[in-house]
């Protein structure tokens, strides 16, 4: 039938063979040439499953849905999609049709209505994979609700503008609930929607999965076992197992839908999925873990590296090859399960169990499906088939394992006797066999197989491609943090990149004579430090229990005692340590307040605040220094959640000598305070040392914030949440806070632990004090 | 003169011979000098030296050191009783005057400066200085002094002293290959060797992991308990899960591990 325009009349008019569908056409009255072209076809489906009334709804909906002026599309999609949605959510569409109507008459009234489309389109794939009703209507939900969010207004509250998101969110639909909860989906969709509610751009990027942030906040939500959290078992065991150990690589599953990649291993390690979903069991099959289809799919592997040797591939055809294959995996699994008995319920719960018949031999290459069946009855005794060919071989199979381990070419031998015999013309079918025969907890055999011969289709491609000489990394890599969201109660997944660098030198004679201008503050310093230095061993006298007999004392007792006085009985002594083992990082805020004059009395000289620090840091380093603590110091400044600096300037091996104080004479202000990411990056230095108590002393003049974010609680929230990650860690932080409106939110951050500074101009003289004090 | 007999070790204890370190610890013996036996915890240490008293038929005074101990501890110490002071010896006091065996088990427990009184009985001085009493005490002729301290385990702080390790020889001993560790247990427990020899297994499943999160692998003592309970009747893999992995580790994923190991030998359902 030839297509083009055609005058909207003759839609109308179109006639349909058969009556009962003339009759729905003129029901659902409509104009447009394409939806006359497949009408037809489409009430086929729909007739076969509904029943009169809700045929009646079915096309009542449609006329809803022709008449919205917004073409064709979305009346071709409801119609084709709609018969297969209902068919998903159990044939029922009565609790569904008014929905999915209230969706799009949502959208219709917001500025929205050219995400309709998408959203019927996509709706059948999504309920396919969603198979509830409830589940669909939570979907609805979700996407009503990020409609409703992201759609923009300009004055009062209409909504003026649509959401950038929300084609793009049903587009990547399906592909989304096919990797997420509805849970994690509402997760994922409510991040984008409070992470990039203004920025339309990169909305769209979110919600069509192409930024880096959605992908991330994808994975962390996906279910089954991710391969991350289960990276040390299987470490573990494949140390304790196996005694064997290997880089593991995971590889993505989420964005391959046609192409599922196998796990396989090379030189470079063994790839295995990114997350396996657990595999429920029926009947006598019981369940298995996602940890165990890791644990089953490694073992595979060891099996191979243990007991395989690659065989020249040459003069064998593909089929039989494939056969090899088979036959070589199941002589390792075999000899997986003589090592360790238990990994057969594993085995036979991954593997599938094909039925005798279910594929017909005359119409379809059955090559797999024997295989498979061939694999099953080789590991598990009650495999129930009856093939004598199968029966035989599975007999000779065990009478070469009897042995010992055979080997590769030995099961090879016999794996080409297996094709020989079974051999049949529709072997070549193009029409193959694959229900039941996958068995996904096998590698692809790749270490198998050597090739002498290159194929004639090869080129030379692999003539010496010279690598460019790239550019020296300057610095370190940066290090990721998540950062916490308060709104949500969740982290944003490596959120804040932290770039650490050595801080840049200055003159350490600067540093000497600031020093020396405080030669008093200092020398009263001094006298308060040899009271806190510790004295080593400590004698404890008049103990009624001690590791010792303290004679003198014992003795005194005795006289008493003979002279009729009641003695003392405490005539025992013993010994006590009395070490210091205080561990301190001194954190310092670098942001570009910092450069401001400081007001009032006590400062004479119009110092700025960083001057005042500097002071203050090396009289209190001069002080650490004096106790023997070890002690390290740190400057941090931000701009953007893509770029924090800690800068190093002393480390806790370093000696307080000129270098250190170079540096700390070169300290220069600029730029935000992004504070959560700073402690974390500090703190995680700190956890490393070993101590007793660990102090990160974190120096500010002001609150938590950054020019990348609008609202000001996020910050605080996030550095809160630090402290306390901190805390958890062992680690006590503590604030001094310079800015004098701090009252407002440093207890929200820090808890009693913090110390508002009203008087910068004494910070040089408190600092120190206020360490001491901590220490004490 | 405290008994001696009381001392004695009176049964033969079982011991599975794995070298020559019997007649190595005779000469030893022989010659008086201190021996230092080295190794994992629970493997046998203790009981070797247990055998060799028996062998020689000389007596034991066996001291778990720890950290609170001090050198009075071993020495002896002034108590107070209804007429004045009175010295008390400490058992290695008691050791060096019968002439017993003194055996210091986990020495590197004991804080350095305790176990620098041993240093005048580990040379060719043989005597021990009681410098609270005033006394020195020459050591009997049958007396040895015998040290066992596990390398592995502790931290870098708790080692021996050069000076004290040089006063020494040593044996090094480790759990014994596989077919002779499930010997063992068989032998001491009376469990079938097939049940013994999956225990063995699990058991090295832990030794592997030795440095990855397991200070130390799970010994043949812990085997032998696992073995006992299951000779009273517990299921083996409950046993193996009491006995063998519980107590030694807290790692959530250490655990999940073993417990797998030992469900993949135990199998639940076996074909």
């Amino acid at each position: 039938m030839p297509t083009g325009i055609r005058p909207v009349t003759d839609a109308r008019q179109r006639q349909m063979a058969h009556p009962q569908v003339q009759a729905w056409w003129q029901a659902l009255d409509c104009g447009f040439a394409p939806v006359a072209d497949v009408f037809e076809e489409c009430l086929d489906e729909a007739l076969s499953s509904f029943s009169k009334a809700q045929m009646e709804a079915y096309i009542e909906a449609a006329r809803f849905i022709g008449k919205l002026g917004r073409g064709p599309e979305p009346l071709l999609a409801f119609l084709e999609e709609w018969p297969a949605v209902a068919a998903a959510a159990s044939g029922d569409q009565e609790p569904l049709l008014p929905q999915v109507m209230g969706a799009i008459r949502a959208m219709q009234k917001s500025p929205n209505s050219t995400a309709i489309t998408p959203f019927l389109q996509t709706l059948a794939a999504v309920a396919r994979r969603l198979q509830s009703a409830e589940q669909i209507e939570l979907y609805i939900d979700i996407a009503l609700n990020l409609m409703a969010r992201t759609s923009g207004s300009i004055h009062g509250h209409h909504d003026t503008f649509p959401s950038p998101g929300l084609p793009a969110f049903f587009e990547q639909a399906p592909r989304l609930v096919g990797l997420l909860s509805t849970a994690g989906l509402r997760n994922w969709t409510e991040f984008g929607v409070r992470n990039y509610a203004s920025h339309p751009q990169r909305q769209v990027e979110y919600f069509s999965l192409k930024s880096a942030d959605s992908h991330a906040v994808l994975q962390r939500e996906r279910r089954g076992t991710l391969f991350a959290d289960v990276e040390r078992s299987l470490d573990l065991y494949l140390r304790a197992l196996w005694r064997d150990s290997d880089l593991i690589v995971p590889y993505s599953t989420a964005f391959d839908e046609l192409r599922k990649p196998v796990p396989y291993y090379d030189k470079l390690g063994m790839r295995v999925p990114d997350v396996f979903d657990d595999v429920a069991g029926t009947g006598s099959i019981s369940n298995v873990s996602g940890l165990d289809r890791y644990r089953a799919v490694l073992a595979h592997m060891i099996g191979h590296r243990r007991w395989s040797t690659a065989q020249i591939a040459d003069n064998w055809s593909p089929f039989q090859r494939m056969a090899v294959e088979f036959f070589e995996d199941c002589r390792v699994d075999t000899l997986l399960i003589r090592e360790y008995p238990g990994l057969r319920r594993i085995f036979l719960a991954l593997h599938p169990h094909p039925r005798q018949d279910a594929c017909d031999p005359e119409t379809t290459s059955c090559l797999r499906h024997r295989l498979a069946m061939l694999s099953r009855a080789l590991l598990d005794p009650g495999h129930g088939y009856t093939d004598a060919v199968l029966l035989d071989f599975v007999r000779r199979f065990h009478e070469h394992l009897s042995a010992g381990e055979s080997g590769t070419a030995d099961i090879a031998a016999l794996a080409l006797a297996y094709v020989t015999r079974t051999r049949r013309p529709s072997d070549q079918l193009a029409n193959i066999h694959f229900d039941d025969t996958v068995i996904d907890y096998r590698d692809d055999n790749r270490h198998l197989w050597k090739f002498i011969e290159e194929g004639d289709e090869e080129q030379a491609f692999d003539a010496e491609r010279k690598l460019e000489p790239s550019e020296e990394p300057r610095g370190l890599p940066p290090r990721r943090y998540p950062e916490w969201d308060d709104a949500s109660q969740t982290y944003r997944p490596d959120w804040v990149s932290v770039y650490e660098a050595l801080h840049a030198s200055g003159t350490a004679a600067d540093i000497d004579r600031l020093l020396q201008k405080h030669a008093a503050l200092a020398k009263h310093l001094k006298r308060l430090l040899d009271l806190l230095k510790p004295q080593d061993k400590v004698r404890i006298r008049y103990q009624e229990e001690g590791s010792d007999l303290d004679l003198d004392v014992a003795i005194n007792s005795l006289i008493d005692f003979r002279s009729g006085v009641a003695p003392d009985p405490r005539i025992n002594m013993s010994h006590r340590t009395d070490g210091r083992d205080i561990c301190v990082l001194l954190l310092l805020d670098l942001s570009e307040s910092l450069n401001e004059k400081v007001a009032g009395t006590g400062n004479v000289d119009g110092q700025t605040v960083l001057e005042l620090s500097q002071e203050a840091v090396s009289l209190l380093a001069w002080a650490i220094d004096c106790l023997g603590d070890p002690f390290a110091i740190a400057g941090f400044h931000s701009n953007t959640r893509h770029e924090v600096r800690y800068q190093h300037i002393k480390g806790f091996s370093e000696r307080w000598d000129d270098t250190v104080k170079a540096r700390l004479a070169a300290m220069r202000a600029g730029w935000s305070t992004r504070m959560g990411a700073a402690l974390r990056h500090a703190g995680h230095y700190l956890a490393a040392r070993r101590a007793d108590k660990k102090i990160l002393l974190l120096l500010t003049d002001g609150e938590p914030a950054d020019v990348d974010v609008t609202e000001p609680n996020h910050l605080r929230a996030d550095a809160r949440k630090a402290v306390e990650e901190l805390s958890a860690q062992g680690v006590d932080t503590f604030c001094l806070s310079l800015d004098p409106k701090a009252d407002e939110y440093v207890r929200g951050i820090f808890g009693k632990r913090h110390l508002v500074l009203d008087r910068v101009a004494q910070l040089p003289e408190k600092l120190p004090l206020l360490y001491m004090a901590l220490t004490r | 003169m405290t008994d001696k007999t009381q001392y004695l070790v009176r049964q033969e204890p079982y011991y599975q011979v794995q070298g020559r370190e019997v007649v190595l610890y005779e000469a030893a013996y022989r010659a008086r000098l201190p021996v230092m036996v080295k190794g994992p915890t629970g493997c046998g240490k203790s009981r070797f030296i247990e055998y060799m008293a028996w062998k020689l038929g000389k007596p034991l005074i066996t001291v778990a050191c720890n950290e609170d101990m001090t050198a009075s501890d071993l020495v002896g110490r002034y108590l107070l009783d209804a007429d004045g002071t009175r010295w008390l010896d400490g058992p290695l006091t008691t050791a060096a005057r019968i002439g017993a065996i003194c055996y210091l088990d986990e020495i590197v427990e004991a804080r350095q400066d305790t176990t620098v009184v041993i240093h005048p009985l580990t040379d060719h001085r043989r005597t021990l200085p009681l410098d609270k009493k005033g006394e020195l005490i020459e050591a009997h002729a049958d007396f040895q002094l015998v040290i066992s301290y596990n390398p592995g385990y502790q931290s870098l702080m708790k080692d021996l002293k050069q000076s004290t390790k040089q006063r020494f020889t040593a044996f090094d001993f480790d759990y014994p290959a596989a077919a002779l560790e499930a010997q063992i247990v068989a032998r001491e427990t009376g469990v079938d060797a097939a049940i013994a020899a999956q225990l063995v297994k699990v058991a090295q499943a832990a030794r592997n992991l030795k440095g990855h999160g397991l200070d130390e692998g799970i010994s043949t003592r812990l085997i032998v308990y696992a073995a006992t309970l299951i000779g009273h009747g517990v299921a083996p893999r409950d046993a193996c899960r009491m006995a063998m992995v519980r107590p030694i580790t807290d790692d959530a994923d250490i655990r999940a591990t073993l417990d797998h190991a030992i469900d993949a030998t135990f199998d639940a359902n076996p074909a």
